[in-house]
C-alpha cells in the first residue's frame, strides 16, 4: 500500500487520522477544481480584475494512494478589515466541525482558533484577529516533538499524529503562538474524522479532512456563508490561484517575521 | 597506595528503617498521585495551556541537574587524581545515578500519555533536544553506572580511568542539552537564549555539589558515622565558587535580555513587577541561594551552605522555568491584545497538592535509591559507613 504521506518530512507509520490523510485525485490542480466550481461559489472583487472565489468546495477529493503533494503549499489570506467587532462564525464553526469547547475550563481548555483583539500602541486602531496554527514552514513545534508526533505534510499542513503523542507539551511550549494545546481530560462528543485524545497535543488541522476530500476548511466557509467574507483559502504555491493574485493586490502580513518561521496564515490590513 | 575500605552502611536501630519507611511512604504517595493524574487527566493540576510545564518539571530539572553535578567528587579524584576525594568517589558515582533515576521518575511520570514512552527511542526526531536528552540521560546513567563499577569492584579499576573522563564529558554534553531544552524556544522570551547552557551547566555543578554535601553526613548519620571536617570544608568552599560563578551568569542571562526588542518589559516583570516570581528571584534565588549560601560557604559552615544552595536553587528553577511561560508570548509586537484565551495577560499557575506530593515521590525515589545502594554495596568508605574506621583523607 502506499502512504499517502511518504513525501512528507517524517517516516512513515500507521496513521491515526487515516481520514486527514484521503485521498485526492491526481492529475487536477486546485486552480481547475476552483473553475470548476465557480458556479456555486460566492465571488468578491478584491481590486480590479481579482476576483477570489470564497465559501464554496472545490469539489475534488484525493485518490486513494496518493500522497500529498510538495508542489502544494496550502493557506490562508485574512482580511482583518472585513472582521466585524463581535462577529465569531470562524470560531463556532471550528468548535462544530471538530467538536472541541471553550469557556468552562480557564486556560485548560483549547482554543484551535481565537479572536484576539489587537489595539495598536501607537495609533489606536482596534482589529479582530482570527488566530489558529499558522502552519509554519519551519515549525519549532515540529522541531522539538520528540516522537515525529508533529509532522509537516507535503502540502505544508502541520498535524499531530495523536497515536505517536507521549504528551510531553514541548510542542505547546514551542509554539510562538499558543495554537497548540494539551487535551487535559476525558473528551466527549468527539467527530469521526477528528480523532481527540486525553494526554495528548492538538490544534488547528487547516481541516486536512476537507481540503483532501476538495472541501474548502469550516472557518473560511462559515466566514462566507456568515460572516464578514474575510477569510480567503487557496494554495499559495500555484501562481495561478486566486489567493496569490489577492496577495500581490493587498497589503499583508504576517505574524512575527523576524522570527522567520515561514508561516502560511496572511493577514490584510494588519 | 593503600587500598581504601568501604563498607555496607551500618543498620542503626531508629534510623535506617524509619527513615526508609517514611521515603517508601513517600514514593507510594507520589505514585498515588502519578496514577490519579494519568486517570483524570492534568485538569487536576495548575498545568495548563499557557504553563504546560509545572511544579513536576521544576523537580525534575533540579534533581536531573544535581545528578550531572554530583559527579564533581568522582571528577576530581578520578581525572583530576586528587587522592585525598579517591574515598568519596563511588558515593559521588552513586548520588548522580540516584538523582538522576529520581529526575527521569518524574520527567516520564508526568506525560500525557507515559505509556508510549519507547517511542522516543524507536521514532526518535533526530531534531528534537527531548528526543536527544533521552539518549543523554540514559547514556550518562549507563556511565556513571559503569564508573560505580570501577570503583566498588577492583576487579575492574584499570577502567576507571576511561569512564571517569566518559562521564565527565557526558555530563557537560548532557547539562548543555537540558539548558538548550529550554534556550531553543523562541516564543518564551525570557529564557530564550544560548546564555543557557553554561547557565546550566554552572547551576548543575552547583546543586550537585550541595546535595552531596547534604548527602554524605546525611548517609553518614544514618550509619552512626563520621565525616572528614577538613574535607568538608574544602568541599564547602568549592561550593561557594560554583555559586558565585552561576549567579554571575545569571546577571549575564538578564544583561542580554536587555538588548532584545521588548527585553527591558521582560526584566522589568522578572525583578520589578512580577509578584511571586520577583519574591522568589530576589529572596530565593539572590538572596538564599547566592547571598546566604556565599557567606555560609566562606563561612566555614559547609552544610548550612549547600541547605541554603539547594532551596535557593529549587526556587531558581522554579522562577526561570515557570515565570519565562507566565509572561504573556509576543504574538503582536507594539499592539496591546485580549482574548478568551488570556492573550497578552500574566497567565497564573497554581501548582496543586498532587504536583507537590508527586515532586516530592521524585525526590524519595532519590533518596531511597542512594540508601538502598548503601546498604547492597560497599559504597561508604569505612569512617562514613560507621564501621568506626577513619577512611576520609583530609
Ligand atoms: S503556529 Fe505553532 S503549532 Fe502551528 S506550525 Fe507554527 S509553531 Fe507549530
Ligand atoms: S506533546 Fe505530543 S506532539 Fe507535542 S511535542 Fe510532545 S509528543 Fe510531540
Ligand atoms: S482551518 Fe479548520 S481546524 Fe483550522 S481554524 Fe479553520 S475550522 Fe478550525
Amino acid at each position: 500500500m502506499t502512504d499517502p504521506r511518504r513525501t512528507s518530512d517524517r517516516p512513515t507509520s500507521a496513521c491515526p487520522m487515516a481520514e486527514t490523510d484521503a485521498p485526492r485525485p491526481a492529475g487536477r490542480s486546485r486552480r481547475q477544481a476552483l473553475a470548476a466550481f465557480a458556479a456555486g461559489a460566492a465571488a468578491t472583487m478584491l481590486a480590479p480584475g481579482v476576483v477570489l472565489i470564497t465559501g464554496a468546495a472545490p469539489g475534488a477529493a484525493r485518490p486513494p494512494g496518493t500522497p500529498a503533494s510538495p508542489a502544494q503549499r496550502w493557506g490562508l489570506l485574512i482580511e482583518l478589515g472585513h472582521c466585524a467587532d463581535g462577529c465569531a462564525r470562524c470560531v463556532e464553526a471550528c468548535q462544530t466541525e471538530h467538536g472541541w469547547h471553550a469557556g468552562d475550563h480557564g486556560a485548560h481548555d483549547p482554543h484551535w482558533i481565537r479572536l484576539v483583539s489587537a489595539t495598536d500602541d501607537t495609533h489606536g486602531r482596534t482589529l479582530n484577529l482570527p488566530l489558529m496554527c499558522q502552519h509554519c514552514a519551519a515549525p519549532p513545534c515540529r522541531d522539538v516533538c520528540p516522537t515525529h508526533a508533529t509532522f509537516r505534510r507535503a502540502d505544508g499542513i502541520v498535524l499531530v499524529d495523536r497515536h505517536r503523542c507521549i504528551g510531553c507539551r514541548y510542542c505547546v511550549m514551542a509554539c510562538p503562538f499558543s495554537a497548540r494545546f494539551f487535551t487535559p481530560g476525558a473528551l466527549t462528543d468527539q467527530r469521526p474524522h477528528m480523532p481527540r485524545g486525553q494526554g495528548t497535543a492538538e490544534g488547528c488541522t487547516l481541516c486536512v479532512h476537507r481540503i483532501d476530500q476538495g472541501q474548502i476548511p469550516a472557518c473560511v466557509e462559515a466566514c462566507a456563508a456568515a460572516g464578514g467574507g474575510a477569510m480567503r483559502f487557496g494554495d499559495l504555491a500555484d501562481p495561478d490561484d486566486p489567493i496569490r493574485a489577492a496577495l500581490a493586490e493587498l497589503p499583508t502580513a504576517r505574524l512575527r517575521p523576524d522570527l522567520g518561521l515561514g508561516t502560511a496564515v496572511h493577514y490584510g490590513d494588519l | 597506595m593503600a587500598a581504601i575500605a568501604y563498607d555496607l552502611i551500618a543498620v542503626r536501630p531508629g534510623r535506617l528503617l524509619p527513615i526508609l519507611g517514611v521515603f517508601a511512604a513517600a514514593i507510594v504517595a507520589g505514585l498515588g498521585a502519578a496514577l490519579i493524574m494519568a486517570l483524570a487527566g492534568h485538569q487536576i493540576t495548575g498545568m495548563t495551556n499557557r504553563v504546560p510545564w509545572g511544579l513536576p518539571h521544576v523537580f525534575a530539572y533540579f534533581l536531573i541537574l544535581s545528578a550531572s553535578g554530583a559527579l564533581n567528587v568522582a571528577v576530581i579524584a578520578s581525572v583530576f587524581r586528587r587522592a585525598d576525594y579517591k574515598p568519596l568517589e563511588p558515593l559521588s558515582a552513586l548520588i548522580a545515578v540516584a538523582c538522576l533515576v529520581g529526575g527521569l521518575s518524574l520527567l516520564v511520570l508526568d506525560l500525557g500519555r507515559p505509556d508510549r514512552l519507547m517511542l522516543t527511542m524507536t521514532s526518535a526526531n533526530p531534531r528534537s533536544i527531548f528526543a536527544w536528552n533521552v539518549v543523554l540521560y540514559t547514556g550518562f546513567m549507563a556511565v556513571a553506572v559503569a564508573h560505580l563499577i570501577t570503583v566498588i569492584d577492583r576487579r575492574f579499576a584499570w577502567f576507571g580511568g576511561i569512564t571517569g573522563h566518559t562521564a565527565n564529558i557526558w555530563r557537560f554534553v548532557l547539562t548543555t542539552g537540558t539548558g538548550l531544552d529550554l534556550g531553543v524556544l523562541v516564543g518564551r522570551e525570557l529564557i530564550h537564549s544560548a546564555v543557557l547552557a553554561p547557565l546550566f551547566i554552572s547551576l548543575a555543578l552547583t546543586y550537585g555539589l550541595a546535595v552531596f554535601l547534604l548527602a554524605l553526613p546525611g548517609l553518614a548519620w544514618l550509619g552512626g558515622g563520621t565525616t572528614d571536617r577538613a574535607l568538608m570544608q574544602r568541599l564547602g568552599r568549592l561550593l561557594g565558587l560554583f555559586v558565585a560563578v552561576s549567579a554571575y551568569l545569571a546577571v549575564v542571562l538578564q544583561a542580554v535580555h536587555l538588548y532584545a526588542p521588548d527585553g527591558r518589559d521582560v526584566v522589568a516583570f522578572l525583578l520589578v513587577e512580577g509578584g511571586v516570581y520577583t519574591a522568589l528571584f530576589w529572596g530565593g534565588q539572590i538572596g538564599l541561594g547566592t547571598v546566604v549560601a556565599l557567606v555560609l560557604a566562606f563561612g566555614g559552615r559547609p552544610i548550612a551552605a549547600a541547605a541554603a544552595t539547594v532551596v535557593g536553587g529549587f526556587a531558581t528553577v522554579y522562577v526561570t522555568l515557570i515565570s519565562a511561560q507566565v509572561l504573556p508570548q509576543a504574538i503582536l509586537p507594539g499592539m496591546t491584545v485580549t482574548s478568551a484565551f488570556g492573550d497578552g495577560a500574566l497567565a497564573t499557575y497554581q501548582p496543586a497538592l498532587v504536583e507537590w506530593v508527586f515532586g516530592v515521590g521524585g525526590l524519595a525515589i532519590a533518596a531511597t535509591v542512594a540508601i538502598v545502594a548503601c546498604r547492597l554495596f560497599r559504597i561508604l568508605p569505612k569512617a562514613s559507613a560507621g564501621a568506626g574506621v577513619r577512611a576520609i583523607g583530609g
